[in-house]
């Protein structure tokens, strides 16, 4: 803990600003412009905050958020149940046959380019002649982002020494009684960042939902698509604005949690 | 002097503490584990009595934390039986053995504090909030962590960690204690200090400890008996002063201690002691070992402490009736230890001996120089006879 603090040279002020406003500074102008009260996008018209009615007051945009969301939770639990169920076995498994190739093909999607995974994904879904909506891009994005949990899990599981399980089967616990009560709460930090990953990832696809979906279930990102295709309205402004200040708050809350939990002094195992 | 050659060669035997055990507690019979082509433990058989400190000592790689293992119930034995009071436990899961591991790093559980780390096994067990306070507050006082119940492991230092692991191993009254390297990770005066407090607690509670470790003096100084371990194989299984001045074979006698081997051959016997011819070194009497040994070529084992160094030799009607072994040579190197000095004598035939003398004195009066001449001597029943 005793590093020395960084004596900040001009420099270094000068590549943060830099650095900052390169990331932040589209996303403060969104945030100002949604309070345009002007019709158009790019003239500023004084404050206002009727864009944010109107979006509440926007059925379709409204329906393709709730879908957004649902399809965000469904898919991300999912995927977080089944990559971490992955890593455990990659990771532990170490006696199975093609463990190698298997831990490779987990990789895989992630460099996948999309259009190749929603497009065969579609293919699937049309040869197996299931009606697209809420369940196939569900699955869909479960297939996506399980990799991307699987990672997140299977990196934090390595780092955790195996004779801590061992220890816990020796003072009587069964290898699964152990693992709850020892690796769970371990690799529980992982899972949750696993989750939020998921969940922002299926929330930000664009690509692949297009592919997957049907008509009717259109996802948030899809129907700001569509919508921005005929020109940009200050009420997507707003929807962004909203979106970041959702995702803004959940950081914001999944770092409390954390910290709070570590620096507690006692044992944070509910079992 | 007269008897000498009366004397049994196992002078260690006579010494040896003779402590009557009931049954054993622990019986492994013609156990083998292989993993892949390599035969990590060769068709071992070892019984291990109920109230007894026993250690596996041996190089890293010869199976002993494979073997202590597979008593954990973490590997099980391709061959053999293990039986703990005459049940076949081998192929008893380790959640419901009767058996209980210190883990080398200890393998605390880092998101629980010392409480809920003693008292896990407890809770396995199904024992009582209440009953769980109880025995972890007696497991606390017993290994002297009064006040830190609250603290999670990485608040602790290296002692207090390895405290905790032992107290949550004793926690559940295992009738066996399984110890893998445990104070291997703690700084020399710390893991003297430790030694004593662990004999001490074997001896309070009565437990049955089988210890694996590498580092010699600790096998030494806390087990009633040893058992060395080479190639997945019981060299030899004695108790720690028999190891040392009576080993079995020539890699126990190299592996524990520090040792002169001298090779020969036999040129004539009489009664029970053996006029020797060494290589590179001359004439050397010795005792017959219990195992009488053949006209094959032998080597002649001593230890160098005991022999003595003098500016002139012992007397002469001594040595030439077999009652002395005398080589003359030259100081050729000196090592001061603090306690004691390690020479190196450079003999007249050509061999160089090791031989260390205890500085009792202060001033360096009985100090040798480099260079100087001495005669180095030692009596046959100081000698041990290993077939090669």
């Amino acid at each position: 803990m005793a590093v020395h603090p960084l004596r900040l040279s001009r420099f270094n002020v000068t590549s943060l600003v830099l650095g900052l406003a390169f990331l932040y500074l589209p996303i403060v102008i969104l945030v100002i412009y949604s309070f345009n009260a002007s019709r158009l996008v790019t003239v500023w018209g004084g404050w206002s905050t009727r864009w944010y009615t109107e979006f509440f007051n926007d059925r379709a945009m409204l329906d393709a958020a709730w879908m957004s969301l649902r399809v965000g939770v469904v898919s991300a639990t999912l995927a977080t149940l089944l990559g971490t169920l992955a890593a455990i076995a990659l990771t532990r498994g170490t006696g199975f046959r093609g463990r190698m190739l298997m831990s490779g093909m987990l990789y895989a999607p992630l460099v996948m380019p999309e259009v190749i995974t929603g497009l065969s994904l579609l293919l699937l879904f049309v040869a197996l002649d299931a009606g697209r909506g809420f369940v196939t891009v569900t699955i869909a994005h479960t297939t996506l982002t399980m990799c991307f949990v699987a990672v997140v899990v299977q990196s934090r599981l390595a780092g955790i020494d195996r004779s801590l399980e061992e220890a816990a089967m020796d003072l009587g616990r069964d290898p699964l009684r152990a693992f709850i009560a020892v690796t769970l709460p371990l690799i529980w930090p992982a899972i949750a960042a696993g989750w939020m990953l998921a969940f922002t990832l299926s929330l930000d696809d664009l690509v692949i939902a297009s592919f997957t979906t049907g008509p009717g279930s259109a996802t948030l990102p899809i129907r700001i698509y569509s919508e921005v295709r005929l020109g940009v309205k200050p009420e997507i402004n707003a929807i962004c604005t909203l979106i970041v200040g959702f995702i803004a708050v959940v950081i914001v809350l999944a770092s409390l949690v954390s910290k709070l939990s570590s620096a507690r002094g006692e044992s944070a195992a509910p079992l | 002097m007269t008897n000498l050659t009366a004397t049994v060669a196992d002078p260690a035997a006579s010494d040896a503490p003779v402590i009557a055990y009931p049954t054993p507690l622990l019986r492994i019979d013609g156990v083998t584990k292989k993993f892949g082509a390599h035969s990590a433990v060769d068709d071992l058989s070892l019984d291990i009595k109920a109230g007894e400190f026993f250690a596996l000592l041996g190089p890293s790689g010869c199976g002993k934390t494979t073997l202590l293992r597979m008593l954990a119930g973490f590997e099980a034995p391709d061959t053999g039986k293990i039986e703990l009071n005459g049940e076949d436990i081998a192929a008893v899961l380790p959640h419901q053995r009767p058996v209980n591991m210190m883990f080398q790093n200890y393998a605390l559980f880092p998101h629980l504090n010392v409480r809920d780390n003693i008292g896990f096994g407890l809770k396995s067990a199904g024992l009582t909030r209440l009953g769980i306070d109880t025995r972890v507050a007696e497991m606390v006082a017993l290994v002297k962590l009064q006040g830190l119940e609250k603290r999670r492991p990485d608040q602790l230092s290296g002692g207090q960690k390895q405290r905790v692991a032992l107290a949550r191993a004793l926690a559940r009254h295992p009738q066996l204690l399984l110890l893998d390297e445990p104070l291997a990770a703690l700084d020399k005066k710390l893991r003297e200090e430790t030694q004593v407090e662990l004999m001490a607690l074997q001896r309070q509670l009565g437990t049955t400890f089988v210890i694996v470790t590498h580092d010699q003096e600790e096998a030494m100084t806390m087990a009633d008996r040893i058992g060395v371990m080479n190639d997945g194989r019981l060299q030899q299984v004695a108790t720690p002063r028999q190891l040392y001045e009576a080993p079995a074979s020539r890699w126990v006698a190299e592996f524990v201690g520090d040792i002169n081997i001298i090779e020969g051959g036999i040129t004539h016997r009489d009664s029970h002691r053996l006029t020797i011819a060494g290589r590179d070194v001359g004439t050397l009497f010795a005792i017959e070992p219990r195992q009488p040994v053949g006209d094959a070529v032998i080597c002649v084992a001593i230890r160098p402490e005991k022999i003595r160094l003098s500016r002139r030799g012992p007397a002469t009607d001594l040595v030439n009736s077999g009652a002395m072994n005398s080589l003359e040579g030259v100081i050729s190197d000196v090592g001061y230890l603090g306690g004691r000095s390690l020479y190196k004598v450079k003999l007249d035939r050509g061999a160089t001996l090791r031989v260390a003398l205890a500085n009792t004195a202060r001033l360096d009066v009985d100090a040798y120089s480099m260079g100087e001449r001495v005669a180095a001597w030692f009596a046959p029943d100081d000698c041990v006879v290993l077939v090669q």
